[in-house]
C-alpha cells in the first residue's frame, strides 16, 4: 500500500501549526507560525510544512482543520475542535495519559481520556486571560523579557512573591507596583507562573486530575511553569517537543481516521 | 411538508408590536418577572400577562442601580423599562424567589417610577403548614391590586376559566415538547425555542391553538433519521438564537428540558376543585417541583433530571447555567455528582444576556458532541 499522507492544522488565536503525519503513526514534518486565526498564518504553515518535508499537496489524502480558526481554513476536508483533538494527539505522544492540561493563547482545557484515547470529560477556562498563554505575553511586555527567555529567569528567583491569578488587568498593576518598588524581576516572573499555575491547577482539580498528566500548547515550552505546575498540583507533570503541535497531530491522527472511514476501509 | 415557525418566532422576535397592540386594543397589560407569576389570576382580571425575561442587550442605565456581578435577567429587564421599551404596561409583578429579585423590586421603584411594581412574596418553605395560609393571603393581596388596575372584580366563573385555559396550555406544551423528542430533525433548538417562548407574549388562547395546529402538521410527517446527539438542558434561561443555532450546527438536539423558562412552567397543573378556587392556585405553586428557585418538591431535581435523561433516551446533558444566578450555582455540584454517580455525559456552559460572542461556547458544544460520538 502507497503511504498515507495526512495533515494537521490547528489554528489558534496566537499561532497557527501543522503537523504532516505519514500512515498515522510518524509525523514526518511539523511548523509553527506565530500569527493565528483570521491571518495568512495557517497557509503559511501549510506552506513551510510540505516544503520542509519535501511534499506534494496533492500527495495528503486528508486535510483536518483544528482550534478556534478551523472554521475558516477552506482547503480542510473536515474540521474538528481542538479538545477532540488534544485528546488524540496527547494519547499518541504519551500512551498511558488520563489528564491533558492544553493552555492556549487565549483559553486554558483539562481534559480527561480513557485509555483507548477517548476524551471522557472535559473543563475550559471562563472568558479571563488570567492563567492562559495571553497572560504570559502581557507579562512579557511589562517586564520587558523575551517569553524565551521565561525558563531561565523564573528559575533564578530568589524571593517569594504573590500576584493576583483572578485578573490579568488586576496582576498587570500589580506587577508594575513590584518594579517601582524594585523588586527582582526573577522574583515577579517566578510569580507570574505560580499565578498561572494556581488558576490552572484549581480548573484542573475541578475536573479531577490524575496521573500521567502532561501539560501540551506553547506554554509547555516554559519549563518555570511546568515546576510551578508540579509544585502547585503535588503531581509529575510530563512534556513532550511536540507539545506546541500536539493538536495538529491529533488532527493529523483524525484525518488518517476519517479518510480510512470515507473510504470503507 | 415543511414544518412553518414563522408566527411564533415573530412574536419571540417583535414582542413590542404585540404589546402596543393589546393597548390599542384597550387591553391592559401586566408584566410578569421570572420564575413564577400567578399568570391565570391575571388573567382572569380580563388583562394580559406578558413575560419578562430580559433579553440580550448591554446595560446601561440599569448599571447605577445594581453591582456588576448581579442575574441579567433583572439587569435588562431594569434597562428595558428605563428604556422605555415597556411603556403601555399596567403593572410589573416581581417574585421575590431569589436575592437578586428581591432588590430588584426596590429598584424597579426608583428605576421605573411611572409603572407600578407588585411583588408576589412566595413561601420558602412549602412543606411548612403555613405555607398555604402565607400564600393565599398574598395572592388576595394581589387579586386586589389586579381589581383595582383592571377595573374589574374577578369572579370565581372567570377565575375556573381562566385555569381552565391555563391548564389546557400546559397540557397542549407537554405534548408538544413529547413530540420534540421524536423528531429532532425536524424541530430545531431554535425553533423550539421559538414556540415555547412566544406563549410569553401571547394571548393564551391563541398561543393554545397555534402550538395546536403544529402539533397536527407535526404529526403528519415521518421523522427521519437523526445523526446527531440527543440532549436534556438544564438551567433558568436558554432562549439565545446565536446559542440555539450552534446547537443545531453541532446537530444537538434538545429532546427534553429541565428549564425554568421552558418545561417548569408546564410541569404542573393547577388542581382544581370547586369551592375555594384560590387555594387551587396556591396548591399548584406548593406542587412544583424540581427548580432552583424552590425548596423541595415531590422529587429533587437532580433526580428528575436522571429520569429525563432515562425517559427521552438522552446521550447527555447541557447544564446553562445563568451567570450571577445563586440557585443555580448551589444547585450545580449536586447535579454534576448525581449525573458523574449515573455516567451521564455533562457539559456545562456558563452564559448570560450581555454575550455577544459564543465562540467558547462553540468550541465546547462541538467537543461534547464529537466525545460522545466519535
Amino acid at each position: 500500500m502507497n503511504e498515507i499522507i495526512t495533515l494537521g492544522v490547528d489554528i489558534g488565536s496566537t499561532a497557527s501549526k501543522c503537523v504532516l503525519m505519514k500512515n498515522g503513526n510518524e509525523i514526518i514534518g511539523e511548523e509553527v507560525v506565530f500569527i493565528g486565526a483570521g491571518t495568512e498564518g495557517p497557509m503559511t504553515a501549510f506552506n513551510n510544512v510540505c516544503k520542509k518535508a519535501n511534499i506534494n499537496k496533492d500527495d495528503i489524502v486528508f486535510i483536518v482543520a483544528t482550534g478556534y480558526g478551523r472554521n475558516t481554513f477552506e482547503t480542510a476536508d473536515d474540521q474538528i475542535s481542538e479538545l477532540s483533538c488534544h485528546a488524540k494527539g496527547g494519547t499518541f505522544l504519551f500512551p498511558n495519559v488520563k489528564t491533558i492540561i492544553d493552555i492556549g493563547g487565549q483559553d486554558a482545557k483539562v481534559l480527561k481520556v480513557d485509555p483507548n484515547g477517548k476524551m471522557t470529560s472535559f473543563l475550559m477556562n471562563d472568558k479571563c486571560a488570567a492563567g492562559t498563554g495571553r497572560f504570559l505575553e502581557v507579562m512579557a511586555r511589562v517586564l520587558n523579557i523575551p517569553l524565551e527567555n521565561f525558563t531561565e529567569m523564573a528559575l533564578a528567583s530568589t524571593k517569594k512573591i504573590e500576584i493576583s491569578s483572578t485578573c490579568t488587568v488586576f496582576a498587570e498593576t500589580e506587577v508594575i507596583s513590584y518594579l517601582a518598588k524594585a523588586v527582582k524581576r526573577e522574583d515577579i516572573l517566578a510569580a507570574v507562573h505560580r499565578s498561572i499555575a494556581s488558576r490552572v491547577g484549581n480548573l484542573a482539580r475541578r475536573a479531577g486530575v490524575e496521573e500521567d498528566c502532561i501539560l501540551t500548547g506553547g506554554v509547555a515550552h516554559d519549563k518555570g511553569i511546568v515546576q510551578a505546575l508540579e509544585e502547585y498540583l503535588g503531581i509529575k507533570i510530563q512534556t513532550s517537543k511536540y507539545c506546541q503541535v500536539n493538536g495538529a497531530i491529533g488532527a493529523a491522527l483524525y484525518g488518517y481516521q476519517i479518510y480510512f472511514k470515507e473510504k470503507g476501509l | 411538508m415543511e414544518l412553518d415557525f414563522l408566527q411564533f418566532r415573530d412574536a419571540v422576535l417583535y414582542p413590542k408590536r404585540r404589546l402596543e397592540a393589546y393597548v390599542a386594543l384597550g387591553k391592559k397589560v401586566i408584566g410578569c418577572f421570572p420564575p413564577y407569576v400567578p399568570e391565570s389570576l391575571i388573567y382572569a382580571s380580563g388583562m394580559v400577562p406578558f413575560g419578562m425575561w430580559g433579553a440580550e442587550l448591554e446595560v446601561a442605565q440599569a448599571k447605577k442601580y445594581f453591582p456588576a456581578y448581579i442575574c441579567g435577567i433583572m439587569q435588562t429587564n431594569i434597562e428595558l423599562a428605563m428604556r422605555g421599551v415597556y411603556d403601555g404596561i399596567s403593572a410589573a409583578i416581581i417574585p421575590t424567589l431569589c436575592d437578586s429579585l428581591k432588590c430588584a423590586t426596590q429598584n424597579w421603584k426608583y428605576a421605573v417610577p411611572d409603572i407600578e411594581m407588585i411583588t408576589v412574596n412566595y413561601p420558602q418553605n412549602r412543606q411548612s403548614k403555613g405555607a398555604f395560609e402565607f400564600l393565599y393571603h398574598q395572592f388576595q393581596k394581589i387579586q386586589e391590586d389586579l381589581e383595582r388596575i383592571s377595573g374589574n372584580k374577578i369572579k370565581e366563573s372567570n377565575l375556573k376559566k381562566s385555569i381552565d385555559i391555563y391548564n389546557t396550555h400546559y397540557s397542549v406544551m407537554r405534548e408538544f415538547l413529547d413530540l420534540c423528542s421524536f423528531y429532532p430533525a425536524e424541530i430545531s433548538p431554535e425553533n423550539r425555542n421559538y414556540v415555547i417562548k412566544s406563549g410569553y407574549f401571547m394571548d393564551k388562547n391563541e398561543h393554545t391553538e397555534m402550538v395546536r395546529n403544529l402539533i397536527k402538521d407535526i404529526k403528519h410527517i415521518e421523522p427521519k433519521r437523526f445523526r446527531g446527539i440527543r440532549v436534556i438542558t438544564t438551567g433558568i434561561i436558554a432562549d439565545s438564537p446565536d446559542l440555539m443555532r450552534i446547537f443545531e450546527e453541532n446537530k444537538v438536539s434538545v429532546v427534553m428540558d429541565d428549564i425554568a423558562h421552558e418545561s417548569r412552567q408546564f410541569r404542573t397543573d393547577i388542581p382544581y376543585e370547586p369551592g375555594d378556587i384560590m387555594g387551587c392556585l396556591v396548591q399548584q405553586f406548593l406542587d412544583l417541583f424540581a427548580c432552583s428557585t424552590l425548596i423541595g418538591g415531590k422529587i429533587s431535581r437532580e433526580d428528575h433530571i436522571v429520569q429525563l435523561v432515562e425517559k427521552y433516551h438522552a446521550d447527555g446533558v447541557i447544564i446553562i447555567l445563568t451567570k450571577f444566578c445563586d440557585p443555580e450555582e448551589y444547585d450545580y455540584p449536586v447535579i454534576k455528582k448525581k449525573l458523574e454517580e449515573h455516567h451521564i455525559p455533562m457539559l456545562t456552559l456558563e452564559i448570560d444576556k450581555q454575550m455577544s460572542n459564543y465562540g467558547q461556547a462553540a468550541t465546547a458544544i462541538q467537543s461534547f458532541q464529537e466525545m460522545i460520538r466519535l
